[in-house]
C-alpha cells in the first residue's frame, strides 16, 4: 500500500488501488463516544444487529453471532442495541 | 435467506469506511452485496457512498471498483459490461461477473438520469441501484428531486419565505417500471430479508434491473443515528415509501402495514421537518397526508391488492 513520502515510482499506474478491502487497515473505532457491548448470554443469535451494522462491526462465524464486535472499526452508531429484539447490547459510555 | 445463513457468506464492504456513524448507505450496500454470488464489476456516482468507500489509498470494495463522475456511473458499468460480453464472445473469458452501478438519489434522479434511462433502455446485464437519502448529503444537503416536500435542506431552507422544498418528490422507481425493464423494486434496510431476496433477482436478471433503496442518513435528516432503521420502518408504516416490485411488467406489493400511521410519526423524528409543526404550517402536514393517501391508492391499484 502507498505510504506517506512514497514518490512517483512506488504508486501504482493510473493511481489504482490494488489490494481489495484494504480499508480494513483504517481503524475507525475512535470515532466512537459509546461502545456496544454483548451480552451473549441473553443474545438471541437472530443477526439483526448484524444485518443493520453500517460498519460491517458485529462479527458472526458459521452463523453464530460470536459476542464480539469488532471494536477497530465500530462507530458506536447504536443501531445494534436500538435493533436488538431482546436487549442484548447495552451503549456504555466511553 | 435467514440473516444468520445469510451471514456465512464473505463480507463485500469492509469496516474502516469514512461514512458517518449510522449511514445508511453502509446498510443498505452490505446486504445487497451479499445477495451476488459472483465476483462483482462496481461503479459508484460521486457521492457520500463513493467518498467515502475509496478514500485514497483506501477502498472498502471487496470487489473491483471503478471511480467516475457523478453523472456517468450507469455509462460508465454498461460499457464494461459490454466489453466482458464482447471478450466472451470472442472465447478470451468465461468466468462469471456481477455488474452494478450505484447511485445516490442526487446521482440517479437527477443528473445521472440519462446515463441511467439509457443504459436501460440498451438492455445491458446490469444492475442499477439507487441508494435515496433524499437530498445531495455528500455537498451538504442540497434538495434534489428525490427531497420529500416540506424538507429543510440548504437549497430549500425553511424560514419566513419558504416553509422548506416546495414541490412533491419525483417517483423514479415508477419511471423505471415505465422503461419495461425486467426487474424493478423499492425496498427498505428494515427488511434486510426482502433486500437481499431483491437484490439476488436483480443480480440473476438477464438484462437490466433496477432497485431503489431508501437509506437514512442522520445528517440530513437531522435524526437520530441509532433510529436510522427504526425510521424506514416508519417510512413504510405512514406508506411514505412503500415497498414493491414490478417483474416482467407485473406490480407487487410486499409490505401492506398492519395499520397505516398517520404521516407526522415519519415527519416528527426528523429535524428537517421540524418547521412543518409550527401552527403556521399546520395545512402543509395535511396535504402531504393527502398526497401519500393519493400515492398509497395507486399503488395498492396497480397491485391489483383492492
Ligand atoms: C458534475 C458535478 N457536479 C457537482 C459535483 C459535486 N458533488 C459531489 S457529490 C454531490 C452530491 C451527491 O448527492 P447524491 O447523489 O444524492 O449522493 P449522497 O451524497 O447524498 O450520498 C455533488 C453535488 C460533482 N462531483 N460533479
Ligand atoms: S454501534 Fe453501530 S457501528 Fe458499532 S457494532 Fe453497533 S451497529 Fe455497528
Ligand atoms: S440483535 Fe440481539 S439477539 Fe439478535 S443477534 Fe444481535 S445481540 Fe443477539
Ligand atoms: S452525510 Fe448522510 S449519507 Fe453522507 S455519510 Fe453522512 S450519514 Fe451517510
Ligand atoms: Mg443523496
Amino acid at each position: 500500500m502507498v505510504k506517506p513520502g512514497d514518490g512517483y515510482k512506488d504508486i501504482p499506474k493510473g493511481g489504482l488501488i490494488l489490494e481489495a478491502g484494504n480499508a480494513k487497515n483504517y481503524k475507525t473505532g475512535g470515532w466512537r463516544t459509546k461502545k456496544p457491548i454483548l451480552d451473549k448470554e441473553t443474545c438471541i443469535n437472530c443477526h439483526r444487529c448484524w444485518a443493520f451494522c453500517p460498519d460491517s462491526s458485529v462479527l458472526s462465524e458459521d452463523g453464530d453471532v460470536k459476542a464480539e464486535i469488532d471494536y477497530d472499526h465500530c462507530k458506536g452508531c447504536g443501531i445494534c442495541a436500538h435493533e436488538c429484539p431482546v436487549n442484548a447490547i447495552e451503549m456504555e459510555k466511553e | 435467506m435467514k440473516l444468520k445463513e445469510a451471514a456465512k457468506k464473505e463480507e463485500r464492504l469492509t469496516g474502516g469506511h469514512r461514512l458517518c456513524s449510522g449511514c445508511g448507505a453502509g446498510t443498505v450496500v452490505r446486504l445487497v452485496m451479499r445477495a451476488s454470488d459472483n465476483p462483482a464489476v462496481v461503479g459508484c456516482s460521486t457521492g457520500c457512498l463513493e467518498v467515502s468507500t475509496t478514500i485514497y489509498p483506501y477502498t472498502a470494495w471487496e470487489d473491483s471498483f471503478i471511480h467516475n463522475a457523478f453523472e456517468n456511473v450507469a455509462a460508465t458499468i454498461s460499457g464494461v459490461e459490454s466489453a466482458y460480453r464482447s471478450l466472451r464472445n470472442q472465447g478470451k473469458m468465461d468466468e462469471d461477473f456481477d455488474f452494478i452501478a450505484i447511485g445516490g438519489d442526487g446521482g440517479s434522479y437527477d443528473i445521472g438520469f440519462q446515463s441511467l434511462s439509457g443504459a436501460m433502455e440498451r438492455g445491458h446485464d446490469m444492475v442499477y441501484l439507487c441508494y435515496d437519502n433524499g437530498a445531495y448529503m455528500n455537498t451538504g444537503i442540497q434538495r434534489s428531486s428525490a427531497t420529500p416536500k416540506g424538507a429543510n435542506t440548504t437549497t430549500s431552507p425553511a424560514g419566513e419565505v419558504i416553509p422548506g422544498k416546495q414541490q412533491y418528490r419525483k417517483e423514479l422507481t415508477d419511471i423505471m417500471a415505465a422503461h419495461n425493464i425486467p426487474y424493478v423494486a423499492q425496498a427498505s434496510p428494515f427488511k434486510p430479508q426482502d433486500l437481499m431476496k431483491k437484490a439476488k433477482k436483480a443480480f440473476e436478471t438477464e438484462g437490466p434491473a433496477f432497485l431503489n433503496v431508501l437509506a437514512p442518513c442522520p445528517r440530513g435528516w437531522r435524526s437520530k443515528a441509532e433510529e436510522g432503521i427504526e425510521l424506514t420502518k416508519i417510512a413504510a408504516d405512514t406508506c411514505f415509501w412503500p415497498l414493491f416490485e414490478v417483474e416482467n411488467g407485473e406490480w407487487k406489493l410486499n409490505y401492506n402495514p398492519k395499520a397505516k400511521k398517520p404521516i407526522t410519526d415519519w415527519l416528527e423524528p426528523q429535524g428537517r421537518f421540524k418547521h412543518l409543526f409550527k401552527p403556521e404550517n399546520e395545512g402543509l402536514i395535511e396535504e402531504i397526508q393527502e398526497h401519500v393517501d393519493e400515492r398509497w391508492e395507486t399503488i395498492l391499484h396497480r397491485c391489483g391488492e383492492e
